[in-house]
Order: structure tokens, then sequence, then C-alpha cells
């Protein structure tokens, strides 16, 4: 189990309200009149990338950031991270304002970003862990420490001696988020730490996540577009889109909420001829295969429905389930929001 | 300071390691190092071969030495910084280096001194060379050795912060190939670089010695070559001093106005 917020009057560990971030990027339209008339007027818009979010996360919580492309999720990342001035709101994280970018304070957080590396290319991992040492100010023994627990759990033996652009893409991702980790942040802002990577790299990053949290009590925000990831490690999870919140809570309220649905799989019995289509009055047949269909039901009916089909039809077994997490969070990010438009 | 020492040490490490994968590049960014004031050598010999052996306050010999001393102040003060930032900034990885809980210049200056470290093995025996193909004469005094030593530190720290300044505009504007090129422009004029600035008709002169690059290069070379009385030294070194000063504070408040710009893309 993944530690949950503490009880009590700590403060909060990341504190946001209202946070805004506009771009304002050149407009221009194809063309060369265009270009031409673009060098005597430049048009600009601008452009609300996160549009008034507000959240507070207590240390120790792991929370899934979870929106589409484009939704505003890294640029909140690089706001908390201290990378980008925000245009308007508050912001704090571990009571410093990101943005000042204090030593104090960035010795205290990482950011990983999945797509991004800051392990020098051609040399070994090894070497830029040394320049992190000394950067972060690490005692000695400390790094020590922390350098063998991080390949201990990542199993980076090897790894460490060969120059970083011989790796592959898992493995490199391993040493970046060791090198992210030597200073034993608090804070972890992680961007897509999974992004293609195979199954088993992701489940293994995954389940080091989990163990960097319970050992050390880290807070962690991350942003995945792998639900496994996110059903893995966060019980909280913070849904936004066109910049604005749309959700905050429970992943499991999230399905309640947003998922108006059941999934009923009934096995039926030899000699049922069609099954699809005899049980096509019952709900929405998803699927059928041999005896085995699988309904999608109105949340509400669903005890009148499963009474019905053990009543009317030859049941061999019935289960009732949440629809898969993914197809609930196609769902929300289908619906329209008003407020963004 | 420990700390710091032990950043750069660190930095030193990992930087000869890098910089000595790519032996090629270093030796063909050496060659532009070495040929240009060559070039320069060459042209102003003629001229000065044409007109009986004299051109102003210089002759053949003395051009010689002014570009031998041109090639090695220069190597030791240029930078790439506005080129490199703008890469950076393009390519996203400059968000990398704000998240350190370092001022990221502490890795280019370390970046600069190694390349030039390691290029030194070079441009040493190039000048060697150069001497023995050119003849040059040098007048240097002792003191104006003992006086160098602050105005080389004081003209690579000038030149870096100038240029540093200079490379955050990239803030503001991604692109900035064309600023980069006219700053360059400027300072090959301005610095010394193509011509000795006492050849310079006198208001430019002025305008040289007002603007910070001849501090920069000009200053040591005249003084390295013993053309400097010891009162001219002194101000030189007074007007490298202030000219620091004014890098520092466009530093200061161009990063930290630049800072709020910062966009991140691409990262």
């Amino acid at each position: 189990m993944l530690a949950t917020s503490t009880v009590g009057a700590a403060p909060p560990a990341i504190h946001v309200r209202d946070l805004r971030k506009v771009y304002v990027v050149p407009e221009r339209e194809a063309g060369l009149l265009a270009s031409l008339r673009s060098l005597v007027r430049r048009r600009h818009r601008a452009i609300a990338a996160v549009d008034g979010i507000s959240f507070d996360v207590q240390p120790g919580e792991v929370v899934g950031f979870l929106g589409p492309n484009g939704a505003g999720k890294t640029t909140t990342l690089k706001m908390l991270s201290g990378l980008l001035y925000p245009t308007s709101g508050e912001l704090s994280v571990l009571g410093h304002v990101p943005w000042r970018r204090e030593k104090a304070y960035l010795r205290q957080i990482t950011l990983v970003m999945g797509q991004r590396n800051q392990l020098a290319w051609d040399i070994p991992a090894a070497d830029s862990f040394e320049l992190n040492r000394a950067i972060y100010r690490i005692p000695r023994p400390e790094y020590e420490r922390a350098v063998s627990e991080l390949v201990d759990l990542l199993d980076l033996g090897p790894l460490l001696q060969k120059p970083v652009r011989n790796l592959s893409l898992g493995e490199r991702m391993k040493c970046e988020i060791a090198a992210a980790l030597l200073h034993r942040p608090k804070v972890l802002f992680l961007d897509e730490p999974t992004i293609g990577l195979d199954v088993t790299m992701q489940r293994r990053i995954r389940s080091f996540i989990a163990e960097y949290n319970r050992r050390h009590g880290a807070t962690v925000l991350l942003t995945s577009h792998y639900m496994a990831d996110v059903e893995a490690l966060c019980k909280r999870v913070i849904v936004i889109h066109h910049g604005k919140l749309l959700f905050d809570g429970d992943l499991s309220k999230l399905v309640q909420r947003f998922s108006p649905h059941k999934t009923i799989v009934v096995e039926l019995a030899d000699g049922v001829v069609d099954p699809a289509a005899s049980l096509a009055r019952y709900g929405e047949v998803v699927s059928a295969d041999d005896g085995r269909v699988t309904l999608r039901v109105p949340k509400g009916e669903t005890p009148v429905v499963t009474s019905r089909l053990l009543a009317d039809l030859p049941v061999l077994d019935l289960t009732v389930e949440d629809p898969p997490i993914e197809d609930v969070i196609e769902q929300v990010f289908a619906q329209e929001v008003p407020a963004a438009l | 300071m420990i700390a710091l020492l032990d950043v750069y040490r660190a930095f030193f490490k990992n930087e000869i390691a890098l910089q000595l994968q790519y032996r090629v590049q270093l030796i063909i960014w050496l060659l532009f190092g070495v040929i240009q004031p060559v070039m320069y050598l060459v042209i102003w010999s003629t001229v000065a071969r044409s007109r009986g052996g004299q051109v102003g306050d210089y002759g053949v010999s003395e051009f010689a030495a002014y570009f031998i001393a041109i090639m090695l102040v220069q190597h030791l003060v240029f930078t790439w910084i506005m080129y490199e930032f703008e890469f950076l900034i393009r390519q996203g990885q400059l968000s990398v280096r704000l998240l350190r809980p370092i001022d990221p210049i502490h890795g280019h200056i370390v970046e600069n001194l190694t390349y030039k470290l390691l290029t030194l093995t070079i441009m040493v025996p190039a000048a060697a060379i150069l001497t023995l193909l050119f003849q040059p004469r040098f007048d240097t005094p002792l003191w104006a050795i003992a006086v160098a030593v602050p105005a080389l530190l004081l003209a690579f720290l000038l030149t870096f912060l100038l240029e540093w300044s200079f490379a955050l505009v990239a803030f503001w504007t991604t692109r900035t190939a064309a600023l980069n090129d006219a700053y360059t422009l400027v300072y090959m004029f301005m610095s010394g670089w193509v011509a000795p600035l006492s050849l310079f008709p006198p208001g430019l002169q002025v305008l040289a010695s007002i603007l910070p690059f001849r501090w920069a290069l000009a200053f040591p070379v005249e003084l390295l070559l013993g053309r400097l009385t010891p009162q001219q030294a002194l101000g030189g070194l007074a007007a490298q001093a202030v000219w620091l000063a004014i890098a520092v504070a466009i530093w200061k408040l161009t990063w930290r106005a630049g800072i709020r710009r910062y966009s991140a893309v691409g990262a």
C-alpha cells in the first residue's frame, strides 16, 4: 500500500490556487502574402495552456496527473518545478515559490521528463552521477548509500560504466531516474517516465517509484499515458483538460462519476442459440465469443438486468465489472467542457 | 567555495572525457583560430612591404608579433556561448540545466576552459612555427608580463560575461543567429582582431576605446608587445574593471528578466 496523506495540520507539500499560464504565440496564416504581411504587422494570440487550476497535495501522496496531449499537464509540472513563470495564481511547493529557483528548493525536488535527458551522452552514467554529487553537495557517505540503493532497486550494476549512448532506451531511462534521485528529493515530478518502454521495463519503473515513495515518504506527481502506471501507483488522480481541472479525487470515484455504465460478463450453458442476439434485449452487446457475452448496461439498471438474466437464461457464470479505466478516461475527455470554450 | 571547486573538478573531469571523443572537431575549430590571424598577418605584411616596410607605427616584424599575439590571446578569450545557448534553448536542454541548484554559467565556463587547455597542445607549437616563419619582434618589458596576467584574466571574464549576456537574448527570440553574426562583425573591427587599432581613423579609435571589445583583446595584446606605457597599462586595467562591472550588471538584469520570459520550448 502506498503512503497516504498525513493526518493532522501538516502543510501541503504542493499548494496550487487559480494557477494560470498564458502563452503568447505569433499567429500567421500560410502562404507568401501572409508571410509578407506578418513582417509589417505581427499578430499574436494568447493561449491559456493552464487556465485557473487549484489543488493541494499532501506530503507522501502519489498523485496521477491525467489529461490528453496539450491539456496543460507538462506546463503545470514545469511551473511546479520552477522552470516556468506563472502568468497568475498562487503556487508553493515545500514552502518555496518555485520560479525563484532557490538552491534550497532545487535540492529538494526533481523533474524527470521521459523525453529529455540529463546524462551526458558520450560518457558513462557513473561520471554524470559524480557531477550530480558535487552539484547537489551530497556528502560522500550519503552519496555512496544512495548509489548502492539505486543500483540495487533498479538493477543498474553493469550499466553505470558504459557510455550512455550504448545503452538501450529502457536502460538509459533507469539511469536517468537514478541520476534524478541521487539527492533524495522530497518531491518528484515525473512526466511520462515510462514512455516508449516495454511492458517489463514499465513494470520495473513502476514498482521502483512505489518503493521509493514507501521508503522515503516522497511526494510524487506523475503524468502518464499508460493507465497501468496510474492504477498501480496512484490512489488519487487529477484530471485536466483544456487547462481546466475536470476531476480531483480517488481513482475509483473517477470511474463512478464518469462512467454511467457497468459491464456484465455472462457465460451461458451450451444450447442457447445465437447468444449475442438473445442477450441484445438486456443491454448493449460489446462482444460475444462462444457462450461468453459482454454486455454494457446503465449503472442504475444493473441489479434488475442481473436478476432477469439469471431468471431467464441458463447462466453458468456472471460477473459485474466497472469498465476498463482507459475507456472511462476516454469518455471523460470526449465530454465537452463548457467552461473551457 | 570548496563546494564550487568540487563542482568545477567534476565538470572538468567529464568535459575532458567528452571533448576527447571529438578530436577531429577540436582540430577543425582550432584551424580557424590559426588560419584567420595568419591570413591578416600575411595581408598586412604585404601591404607594409609595398609601402617601404611600414604602415603607421607597424613594420613587417611588428605585424608578425601583433597577429601571433592576437592568435594566442584570442584563443584564450573567445567563446561560442551565443551559438550554444540558442541551441540549448531550442533543444529544450536548458531546462535540464536550470533545474540544477547551480547557475548554468559554471558548466559553460569549464567547457570553455577545458577546450582551451586541450588545444593549447597544438596552439603553442603553431605559435612557435609562426615565430620561426615570420620573425616577429617583441619588445616586452618584464613589468608588462606581470600586468598581462590580471589583464588576460579580466579579458577572459569580460568577453565571457558580455557574450553570455548577449546569448540570453535567446530568451526573447528563439532565433538569434543573425544577431550573433552582427555582434561578431562589430567585435572583429572594434577589438583589433583584423587590424591594429592605431591604424584606424581617429574617430573610430575613439569609438573603439568606448566600446568594451578593445579592452578584451587589443589591450592585452598591445601590453604583451611592449607598446604601452605603465600609465596606459593601468588605464587599460581600469577600463577592463569598469566594463566587467557593467557586464556583470547586464548579465544579472538580463538573466532575471529573461528567465521570466523563458517558455521551456521543446522540453
